[in-house]
């Protein structure tokens, strides 16, 4: 079919063929598709509560409306999910992530006030900043060995300490125009925020996929000791993954910072690194290490975004938002969890064994779900 | 010759006395037994907090809910007494069971639905934290003269220092918390499940149950220590004890727990939490540090506690083999 074609239409061709191709791998892993049906479903209900939730409205070349709001408001999580995805897979995890991003804006904001330097090299200081803070984690990790739980622990503590001493203890205001351009302009229509996440996400995504680098990362987090005995470099590997993610959380403090042109050592990114790890974990990662999905981590975000933006416009009183979103990230695990597929599919078994024809289908997923855990 | 198991909390113990001298050593007024009294009535909270805490992470866990479930506890106390009007004594006892039976469920989705316990306990925090919102959403005095009269118990020792009630109740907990490590069969699954899950479950220790009574259990620490902090500020509020799980864990690492569990001590855990009482006071007593040197001083002693248990680590593994 896709032959007769007109070579013309080769890049609608292409998105053609990734539609099936995307269409055929949710087929053969269920367990993919549990993220996009509770996006779907959280979108859809919000659509029905919230007339208008849905409309996106193009003003001046920007686009406006609820959903954009929600790609605005998720880059900063999106991001710092981004680094924690890389690391959960090397069985980690970094809880400095808020800290960093309160470092990274201490510093954005204190060398936008105090020097002349151009906006460049003050954004080169704050990556640099989150780098050496990845660096440290890192280091902690690989080298002398520490769990990941406690090594970041300390840079959560004391890395505000670091960020209040940047600051002074005070909430640093500043005026520059490029640094507000990255906080709450627009570029072809959207955030420049969200173009910048969107890079991010694509290049990570190209590089852990297209190179072996995302396969070796995955396979020292199944595996430490099986995977050095294939010849994987592993502690280079949990080192690099540990400053990409501090990489992530800087990025992420110069967007905050710039969006609310100042920086807050106390409030910046606070908590931010829980919903990150809520993100990763509804995309399906274990956080005992092994296969992520920078992709479906993506959609993770935007169930967490979607879900605050929603109970914010659905009228419910403020106070009600913390236990529904507890509620339904508690479904939606309860859903995901190993017990409850292996059930699902014990039930599926017996169902499909008076239908013999479609069993075949029914224990490749099972395996598929064996082969995950 | 010191066991190298002990050797955690010696060193614990070690820098507590040393920066306690110090203090003592500079300052006139630290020489008082006021000062020591008071670390343990404004620590209680935290202490009891971090007793709770030492079983979860003995067993290998996480429990980050806990500050949470005691701006819920307090705000839950503080409705039962001030709006319905319930003996507080009544209220306390309900607000405890609440807590414990909150704990049981996470343990529950934890060892039933073999959810990783750092995220059950967090889905914990936001819920625990909403449910306070949802009674109240500014904070409450809590004016009924039984608990006036509670936090008006005072036990003087010799020097101007003196035990409250909350430091009391705190002690008490902290024997009935060693006491069940120590000497009962499910403290000593705790530690079987923490050291190796596996040989644990092969010998016969009952993993589910028990991992439903950890969470039980810290639950209803925490809840005694939502009880205790809203003694000690006579008052409720939803956004009090931020953070406060982020100290706990602190507290039970720096007295000696290793987080991979299966080694510690609850006594360590009120050493440790002390120490980040004494380093609060010595800045205090200073005047001209800022308060962003506790987190600091606090992210190195972490460090330093952690090297320390690695370095032993090594240490024992080195020497096993000779012997």
């Amino acid at each position: 079919m896709i032959d007769i074609r007109p070579p013309i239409k080769a890049t609608n061709m292409k998105k053609h063929h990734a539609l099936q191709h995307l269409l055929k791998r949710l087929q053969k892993q269920p367990k993919t598709l549990a993220p996009f049906v509770s996006l779907l479903l959280i979108l859809s209900v919000t659509a029905l509560i919230t007339p208008g939730f849905l409309e996106i409205k193009f003003v001046n070349g920007h686009l406006y409306g609820s959903l954009i709001d929600i790609l605005h408001r998720g880059t900063p999580t999106a991001l710092v999910a981004l680094g924690m995805a890389v690391v959960i897979g090397t069985r980690g995890i970094d809880l400095s992530v808020g800290a960093v991003i309160a470092i990274s804006g201490a510093v954005t904001a204190v060398l936008t006030v105090n020097t002349d330097w151009p906006v460049w090299i003050v954004i080169a200081c704050a990556l640099g900043s989150g780098l050496v803070c990845g660096l440290w984690n890192g280091l902690l990790v690989s080298i002398f060995n520490i769990q990941p739980i406690v090594a970041t622990l300390i840079l959560m503590v004391a890395g505000r300490g670091i960020a209040q001493m940047i600051t002074e203890g005070q909430i640093v205001t500043f005026h520059s125009t490029a640094l507000n351009a990255i906080g709450n302009e627009f570029f072809l229509a959207f955030p420049i925020r969200v173009w910048i996440a969107l890079g991010m996400i694509i290049l990570t995504i190209v590089v852990m996929r297209k190179t072996s680098l995302g396969l070796f990362i995955e396979a020292v987090g199944a595996n430490v000791r099986a995977s050095r005995l294939v010849g994987i470099e592993a502690r280079l590997l949990v080192l690099s993954a540990y400053i990409f993610s501090g990489f992530c959380a800087a990025l992420s403090g110069i967007i905050i910072a710039a969006d609310i042109r100042g920086a807050d050592a106390n409030n910046a990114g606070l908590w931010l690194e829980l919903d990150a790890i809520l993100a990763v974990v509804l995309a399906g990662a274990s956080l005992a290490g092994g296969r992520i999905y920078l992709g479906l981590t993506i959609i993770g975000v935007l169930i967490i975004q979607t879900l605050t933006t929603a109970i914010l416009t659905s009228g419910l009183p403020v106070q009600y938002n913390l236990v529904v979103k507890a509620t339904i990230i508690l479904a939606v695990l309860l859903i995901q969890s190993p017990t409850t597929r292996q059930w699902l599919s014990k039930r599926f078994q017996s169902k499909r064994r008076q239908n013999p024809k479609k069993g075949q289908n029914s224990t490749s997923s099972q395996n598929h779900g064996r082969a995950d855990q | 010759m010191i066991n190298e198991r002990n050797l955690p909390i010696f060193a614990t113990l070690t820098v507590f006395l040393l920066l306690y001298g110090f203090g003592m050593y500079e300052y006139k007024g630290f020489r008082d037994t006021l000062v020591f009294t008071n670390l343990l009535t404004d620590n209680a909270f935290l202490i009891v907090t971090a007793v709770g805490m030492t079983f979860v992470i003995l067993s290998g866990g996480i429990d980050l809910s806990v500050g949470s479930m005691i701006a819920f506890i307090g705000v839950l106390m503080a409705y039962l007494i001030t709006s319905l009007h319930i003996h507080p004594i009544l209220a306390i006892a309900i607000s405890l069971i609440v807590g414990t039976a909150f704990g049981a469920i996470m343990g529950m989705i934890i060892s039933v639905f073999e959810i990783q316990p750092f995220i059950v306990t967090l889905a914990g925090m936001f819920l625990f934290r909403g449910l306070a919102y949802l009674i109240n959403l500014n904070a409450v005095p809590i004016n009924h003269p039984f608990i006036t009269a509670l936090s008006d118990i005072y036990v003087s020792v010799p020097g101007r220092g003196g035990l409250t009630f909350i430091a009391m109740a705190m002690l008490v907990l902290l024997v009935v918390g060693i006491l069940i490590a120590r000497r009962t069969r499910f403290g000593m699954n705790v530690y079987a499940i923490g050291g190796d899950k596996q040989s644990a479950a092969l010998l016969g220790v009952p993993i589910k149950k028990t991992t439903v009574k950890i969470y039980a259990l810290s639950g209803l620490y925490s809840a005694l220590a939502g009880v205790i902090f809203a003694i000690y500020t006579s008052s409720a509020y939803p956004l009090a004890a931020v953070g406060v799980e982020l100290d706990a864990i602190a507290a039970v690492v720096i007295g000696g727990t290793l987080l991979t569990g299966g080694v510690g001590y609850v006594f360590g855990s009120f050493l440790g939490a002390m120490i980040q009482g004494v380093i609060q006071t010595l800045i205090t007593f200073d005047g001209s540090l800022n308060s962003w040197w506790t987190k600091l001083a606090i992210g190195g002693l972490l460090l330093f506690f952690i090297l320390l248990q690695k370095a032993i680590v090594f240490w024992a593994k080195k020497r096993s083999p000779a012997t």
